[in-house]
């Protein structure tokens, strides 16, 4: 008797699409919208499409543009994007000189926390994300974001 | 992202439409801000129709909120969806801002 095999098939493709982005944060939304319909089709949860992925992609993205790259305007931001049924990956990459994220990240702890304009973009991108990561390149600085599906 | 405003008196309803992210925040800050100048005590702002807010936009209301309190007034928010509960609440800022179902619920305690 022959037997069968149930095979496992993935209803969605992996899908990846890079972006070259001048430092200018009008081209944030429009290229965050196109990273949630990624998502989207790939299976993530509302949750991750309404909150975790638009919020912490925009920190990341301005970030790289305001603070690696200074506002100059004629600096690039790359970004990488890869979104699979079990995850999402993007990769930031600015042409400033990096920072150490420990270093940078303010806490609802910090003191003025409740009082200050700026400083809660790492945390929120670490509350957002299951992993933040970056690293110093020979000439730049790339922030890594990881969200799994499940 | 667009914002309307309904001025009665020293009371601002603002009602925000879209993100309120770092490409509008100065914007919406500065709308506000001139309010305050002109007598405005309590901004009620309405983000039933809103999406989601970055970094930027909470500094913007962290700003504004300590600039009313500053001038004996305050700043309420409305109309949070679920996400935007979390969001206050993963950054502890639903301890600064007041949140209020209705804009009935934000004015009827003054």
């Amino acid at each position: 008797m022959a037997t069968r095999t149930r095979l496992r098939v993935s209803p969605v493709q992996s899908t990846s699409h890079s972006w070259a982005l001048a430092s200018d944060t009008r081209l944030i939304t429009p290229v965050v919208e196109q990273i949630v319909d990624m998502c989207q089709a790939a299976g993530f949860s509302a949750r991750h499409c309404r909150l975790n992925v638009p919020v912490a992609v925009t920190e990341a993205l301005a970030n790289a543009m305001q603070q690696g790259n200074g506002g100059d305007i004629t600096r690039q931001v790359t970004l990488a994007v890869q979104v699979s049924p079990e995850r999402l990956v993007v990769e930031v990459t600015d042409e400033g000189s990096g920072f150490e994220l420990a270093e940078c990240e303010r806490t609802p702890d910090h003191a003025d926390w409740f009082e200050r304009e700026d400083g809660r973009g790492i945390f929120l991108m670490r509350q957002l994300m299951d992993r933040v990561e970056n690293c110093c390149l020979d000439a730049g600085h790339l922030l890594r974001l990881i969200l799994h599906r499940v | 992202m667009s914002f309307s405003l309904e001025r009665t008196d020293d009371v601002l309803i603002v009602t925000v439409d879209g993100q309120l992210v770092v490409t509008n925040r100065q914007e919406f800050k500065q709308a506000i801000l001139d309010a305050v100048e002109q007598g405005v005590k309590l901004v009620v702002a309405d983000f039933s129709t809103s999406g989601y807010i970055d970094s930027s936009g909470l500094g913007a209301l962290v700003s504004l909120s300590r600039r009313l309190r500053e001038s004996g007034g305050d700043l309420r928010l409305v109309g949070l969806n679920d996400d935007l509960r979390t969001l206050f609440e993963l950054t502890r800022l639903d301890a600064l801002f007041p949140l209020y179902a209705t804009r009935a619920d934000a004015l009827g305690t003054r």
